[in-house]
């Protein structure tokens, strides 16, 4: 049994479909993701989740019960669903131990003083309690958002760009910290972010959404190294498409050579397609013979990007460590290192 | 205005409280504070009059006042505003949160019509509920007529009484409540309420849990500002014949002809004024806390089942059928049974009249509210908040009474004045505002400023200091700043002010009794001669004018309202 | 639009002094039961009357406040208690003219000629038709036999016409007697008070009550009303002139004084004078059903319908005396 499980669901908002015959499935304790650009419809499904939305297609199973078709959805206070919102929403009129116990109305006193007593000390706000939640950080409101979604037990937690009104330098680190004691209290979540780093650092699943479609449900390694179509191969990482003409199955004709591999079934000889190059595809050697003229470049730190360019015109990636610091113009020698190629078909 | 100064100011260490509001460090005493203090302080001049009055010894009145009435009076008036309060959350919270919260037949337009009531002066309510529901009206006539009863056979509740009162203040005065809340639950983030949707509460829990503890400071204020209408109100309790502090005002002074115990009396009333001002302020300071989350968009509204949403169409329309629908039919039956004698060639002098004086005294209103506002916000200092709180005690004294504070110290004046002149001069200035238009509009201004200010007061908090930063940082004036941040955005809650006290003078009668100039007449004025002569069929054109009037900038105000919420749709 | 009009306001409002060709009058009586009569002096005299109307003690107020300054001429109120209490104030001044001496009794003006009355008002006892047998009815202070308990309508005694009423009574039968009155009489209301005078009526017809006092005028436009319900309540309802052995059922008059500060006396006198000539107090009787001041002119057909009756001949000056110690009576005997 999944505990999360969409079924072809689609949702539409005046008419429009927003979201589109999407399914997929989460496992008990697994954190998933839906990544895509704004106005995706990834907001859209997790609101359809949470109840907020009712979906006009398909239907939404919660640890086994179904909780919406088109011509049933179960109120959201039903779900057993706990949401953290992207600008928090905490009450302004109650202090934060009320806040996080604002979903306890059911326990009893003592279990709700201990339920309260036991988050705050999990987001590390033991002693905050009776603070309001104008007087707290950014950082603290969003882990007192946590704490409050968390407290009921909800079958599973929705995090709505939970990290988007944060600084930058805080988002990865609290991702992780997150991940971590999501992980620990073993809480299936959804998270719904822009953010491909913090997708990485959350996410066990991540769902590419663009244009109301799941273009792929996968792990964060197979949506970089193997995306599933054009958009995701360019949403996810950094890369260029270097064009190719197949020569044989398990054989790609390019400007760099021939490249031999396990290649999907759509290349078949004769056909023009294009080849995912990740810049570490692309290895740097002094010694090798191709070289490549250096177009542009980006300090990185530890590494440079490498922007090179093929006669054809064609750009591809290249990250080199720092210590070889190129001239833009230079030729450098570079050799292709590809375990593994993402093709496609080339547009015509 | 010193802002020129102050663009070149050097750089000086600033507190906290002024960094806050991005200005620089000025003298306690700067201009502004001496404008709000004098001008606050001006208006407050009636009410301070009346207070005077306290100081003179209490005459024997006073005691056998103690002795009689005086329980009564109190009683009363706390039974009637207890029972305004009630009522007023009951309709005005209960229409607002259906109106916000679910979508329902009719929703659209019951927004702005439950509005209505709100230009039915009060006593023109109580004397058509008399007319249909007294023993001797259609109601009762037509049950004894189909069940052969006669008097005694059957129990009926009487409408001149206590009871009646209540039932009649809160139908014309639950819009108050009705227009805050509803503008306060429409502010609310639509998140805020998903929260704690997602954390197992229904609608209704949520409504209980989260949307009214957020909207409480502006059920409050709404409240309070029915509940001064009500410590003023004198021709719906005259009638129904409930002795309250305001009738007892006007016994002790013209039956007892003591001012002194009528003035002590009065001092009672503003007593209770402070409490409510108090609360009200009270439950402001605390929304100041109430804005962590930035305003998104409004909640969408859900749609009801079928029986629900027949539920909230009955209710929406039960309460404009009793507080719009029903007085204003009985208007106008009695009006197309009379009009041919009631429209003469006065009246649509009339009706200019009291036009024009709601409206020049509303933009006065707002222009003075404003001002005090922005030297409240400018310069929050102990001496201008109170200055600012004085200036607003005006609202619930009754007014008759501010309009005898108006005659005393007007008349001095202009005999000061007269007698400087001819000392110095030889000439005689003789009366220069008594008696003029002047007058009467200052006397409006005392009454109804306090609900402009309390508007706009309510607006001017919304907007963060940062804004004024902000707009400062872009290279704006601070002059310039109210002109092209605070107006526009406060645009609504202007707008609000503005129609309120329109509303407001367009039904004043007591104080346009005694203070108005020769051959000057209003259509309350009108109506009420006619009505207080026991000729209430004829005085109902005049009062259905009143009502007509008042629509005009009712329906205005609500299109606005909605105007400005279809904008935070478009925005989200 | 809007800029006309505060021009003309403005205009209006700097207006507030009058010229000699003008008065100014103050009126407790409504604007349309004494406008058209101004408007007929006018007409006559060629003199412009300029109006205030409003509630008596609020413009006595007023008055006082302008002080020598005001621009009013004459004081005009509909009971002779505030003619009183305006004579005491001291904005009036006493005028002597041989016309309303002649024509006014002596009983409805002030000795000194600080007022003058212009109409009677009567406030009888009314009794339901089909319930009450006229005999069992005598004067006011019978009405505080207990045998009429739970069976009187009459208004709240904030009205001046039940202050006047009791000041009567008081000045008959002194504080004690009347407090003891007061509280019989109290203690026989059918309801507690409420509404005005026809309201008094309606209840008698409706059976909420057998005895009702109103003032006849009130009765008369009753009678006289286009509205069905009014008359058939008026009709089933007669009145009783009461204490016609003693001291006469109670009146009371409208009247009108000269300012102190008038700059116009001959022609406030002019006012006055034209009010008490035949063709205003016709005017009143006809269309307010009021009793003409003047015994020569007669009362409206209605009227007439009520019968004749000895008015009480105490001072009206006496009722504004006695006026406050009226409410204190009527407030402990708990009239509300």
């Amino acid at each position: 049994m999944h505990q999360l499980e969409l079924n072809q669901v689609s949702v539409g908002y005046r008419g429009q479909p927003v979201v589109e015959a999407i399914s997929l499935a989460l496992e008990e304790g697994d954190i998933g993701c839906l990544l895509g650009p704004s106005g995706c419809g990834k907001t859209t499904l997790l609101r359809a989740i949470a109840g907020f939305e009712p979906v006009s297609r398909g239907e939404i199973r919660l640890g086994g019960r179904v909780v919406s078709t088109p011509s049933n959805s179960q109120p959201p206070e039903q779900r057993r669903v706990g949401m953290v919102f992207q600008d928090f929403a905490l009450f302004p009129h109650l202090n934060v131990a009320d806040n996080v116990a604002f979903g306890l109305r059911q326990w009893g006193r003592r279990e709700q003083q201990a339920r309260v007593d036991e988050l705050l000390c999990l987001v590390e706000l033991e002693g905050a309690g009776s603070k309001y939640p104008h007087q707290l950080s950014g950082g603290q409101q969003q882990r007192v958002a946590l704490a409050r979604a968390m407290a009921p037990r909800p079958e599973i937690l929705l995090l709505d760009e939970p990290f988007s009104s944060l600084d930058v330098e805080l988002r990865e680190q609290l991702a992780r910290e997150i991940r971590e004691l999501l992980k620990r209290d073993r809480v299936t979540a959804i998270l719904v972010t822009h953010d491909q780093l913090e997708a990485f650092a959350m996410a066990d699943v991540i769902g590419v959404v663009q244009g109301g479609r799941l273009r792929q449900w996968d792990s964060g390694y197979r949506l970089y190294h193997e995306p599933a179509d054009r958009f995701v191969a360019d949403f996810i990482g950094q890369g260029r498409m270097l064009p190719g003409v197949v020569r044989e199955p398990g054989a790609i004709d390019t400007e760099l050579g021939t490249i031999a591999g396990v290649f999907p079934a759509h290349c078949r000889p004769g056909r023009r397609v294009h080849l995912l190059l990740r810049p570490d595809d692309l290895v740097h050697d002094d010694g090798a013979p191709l070289r490549l003229e250096v177009i542009g470049k980006a300090f990185r730190g530890a590494e440079y990007l490498y922007t090179l360019g093929l006669p054809s015109g064609t750009e591809l990636l290249c990250t080199v460590q720092s210590h070889h610091d190129h001239r833009i113009g230079e030729r450098i020698g570079v050799r292709l290192d590809v375990a593994h190629v993402a093709v496609f078909p080339a547009q015509e | 205005m010193d802002s020129a100064g102050s663009a070149v100011a050097p750089v000086r260490e600033l507190s906290e409280g002024q960094r806050r509001r991005g200005l620089p460090l000025r003298l306690p005493w700067s201009p502004w504070v001496v404008g709000v203090v004098s001008v606050a302080l001006l208006l407050a001049l009636p009410v301070l009059v009346i207070a005077g009055f306290v100081l003179q010894p209490p005459g024997e009145a006073w005691s056998h006042l103690a002795e009689t009435v005086l329980e009564d009076y109190v009683v009363n008036s706390l039974v009637l505003m207890i029972g305004v309060t009630v009522g007023t959350l009951a309709l005005g919270v209960t229409a607002a949160w259906l109106t916000t919260t679910f979508d329902f037949p009719g929703r659209r337009h019951f927004e702005w019509a439950l509005l209505l009531p709100m230009a039915i002066p009060a006593y023109i309510i109580a004397y058509t509920y008399t007319g249909m529901l007294d023993f001797a009206g259609p109601v009762q006539s037509a049950l004894r007529g189909w069940f052969g009863w006669g008097y005694g056979d059957y129990w009926f509740p009487e409408i001149r009484s206590r009871g009646g009162a209540v039932a009649m203040l809160t139908l014309v005065l639950y819009p108050y409540v009705y227009l805050l809340t509803r503008a306060a639950f429409l502010g609310q983030s639509a998140s805020m309420l998903e929260a704690s949707r997602t954390l197992g509460n229904s609608g209704w829990h949520t409504f209980f849990r989260v949307q009214l503890p957020l909207a409480r400071p502006a059920i409050v204020a709404g409240v309070s500002l029915a509940l001064m209408e009500t410590l003023a109100d004198y021709g719906t309790v005259q009638y129904f014949g409930v002795s309250t502090f305001t009738t007892g005002i006007f016994r002790t002074w013209y039956g007892l002809d003591d001012s002194a115990a009528a003035a002590q009396l009065a001092a009672m009333l503003l007593g209770f004024v402070l409490v409510l001002l108090t609360l009200e302020r009270g439950a402001r300071r605390r929304a100041r806390f109430h804005h962590t989350t930035h305003r998104q968009a409004p909640p969408p509204r859900q749609p009801l089942s079928r029986g629900a949403g027949l539920g909230a169409f009955g209710f929406c329309l039960l309460i404009l059928t009793l507080g719009f629908l029903l007085p204003g039919g009985q208007l106008l039956i009695w009006a197309v049974q009379t009009a041919g004698d009631a429209i003469d060639t006065d009246f649509l002098r009339l009706f200019l009249n009291s036009l024009s004086l709601a409206g020049i005294t509303s933009a006065l209103a707002l222009g003075l509210a404003l001002f005090l506002a922005y030297g409240h916000r400018l310069k929050p200092s102990r001496v201008v908040g109170a200055a600012v709180r004085v200036a607003g005690l005006g609202y619930a004294v009754p007014g008759a009474v501010i309009a005898v504070g108006v005659l005393i110290p007007f008349a001095w004046f202009d005999h000061a004045l007269d007698g400087w002149m001819a000392r110095h001069l030889g000439i005689s200035t003789g009366l220069l505002l008594s008696g003029t238009l002047a007058a009467l509009i200052f006397a409006y201004l005392t009454r109804f400023l306090p609900v402009a200010l309390q508007t706009v007061e309510a607006g001017l908090g919304k907007i963060r200091p940062s804004m004024d930063d902000a707009a400062r940082s872009l290279g704006l004036a601070p002059h310039k700043v109210p002109w092209r941040v605070h107006i526009p955005i406060l645009r609504g809650s202007l707008l609000t002010a503005v129609l309120l006290v329109f509303v407001d003078v367009l039904k004043e009668l007591p104080a346009t009794l005694v203070l108005r100039p020769f051959d000057f007449n209003t259509l309350a004025l009108r109506a009420f001669e006619l009505a207080s002569d026991e000729r209430l069929a004829e005085s109902s054109t005049a009062a259905l004018a009143i009502v007509l009037a008042g629509i005009i900038p009712v329906v205005l105000l609500s299109r606005s309202i909605s105007r400005s919420h279809n904008h935070a749709d478009a925005s989200a | 639009m809007r800029l006309g009009i505060s021009v003309a306001l403005l205009g209006l409002a700097l207006s507030g002094s009058l010229g000699a060709e003008e008065l100014g009058v103050y009126s407790a009586r409504n604007e349309a039961l004494i406008k058209p009569l101004l408007d007929r002096f006018t007409a006559e005299t060629g003199i412009e009357v300029r109006l205030v109307t409003g509630k008596a003690d609020a413009l006595l107020k007023r008055l006082q406040s302008e002080g020598k300054h005001s621009p009013a001429d004459i004081f005009l109120t509909t009971d002779a208690g505030r003619l009183h209490r305006a004579k005491e104030a001291g904005v009036l001044q006493p005028v002597t003219s041989s016309t309303l001496e002649a024509q006014i009794p002596a009983s409805y003006r002030d000795p000194a000629g600080y007022w003058f009355g212009l109409s009677l008002r009567a406030r009888p006892i009314l009794y339901a038709k089909d319930r009450v047998d006229p005999t069992t009815l005598s004067s006011y202070e019978a009405l505080a036999d207990p045998k009429w308990k739970g069976k009187i309508c009459v208004r709240s005694s904030e009205n001046i016409y039940n202050q006047s009423m009791v000041a009567s009574l008081l000045s008959a039968n002194g504080t004690e007697g009347t407090a003891t009155w007061a509280r019989g009489f109290v203690g026989n209301f059918a309801q507690p008070p409420r509404g005005g005078d026809r309201d008094q009526v309606k209840a008698a017809a409706a059976g909420r009550c057998d005895i009702a006092i109103a003032n006849t005028y009130y009765l008369a436009a009753m009678l006289d009303s286009d509205d069905r319900t009014e008359r058939e309540a008026a009709e089933a309802v007669s009145v009783f002139w009461p204490n016609q052995d003693g001291r006469g059922a109670h009146v009371n008059v409208s009247g009108a004084g000269v300012t102190r500060w008038t700059d116009n006396r001959d022609g406030a006198v002019r006012l006055l004078e034209f009010l008490a000539g035949e063709e205003a107090q016709r005017w009143y009787a006809e269309v307010n059903h009021e009793y003409p001041v003047r015994p020569a002119v007669p009362a409206s057909e209605v009227l007439q319908r009520f019968g004749e009756f000895k008015p009480d001949a105490l001072s009206l000056t006496r009722l504004g005396e006695l006026n406050a110690e009226s409410v204190r009576v009527m407030d402990r005997a708990g009239w509300k």
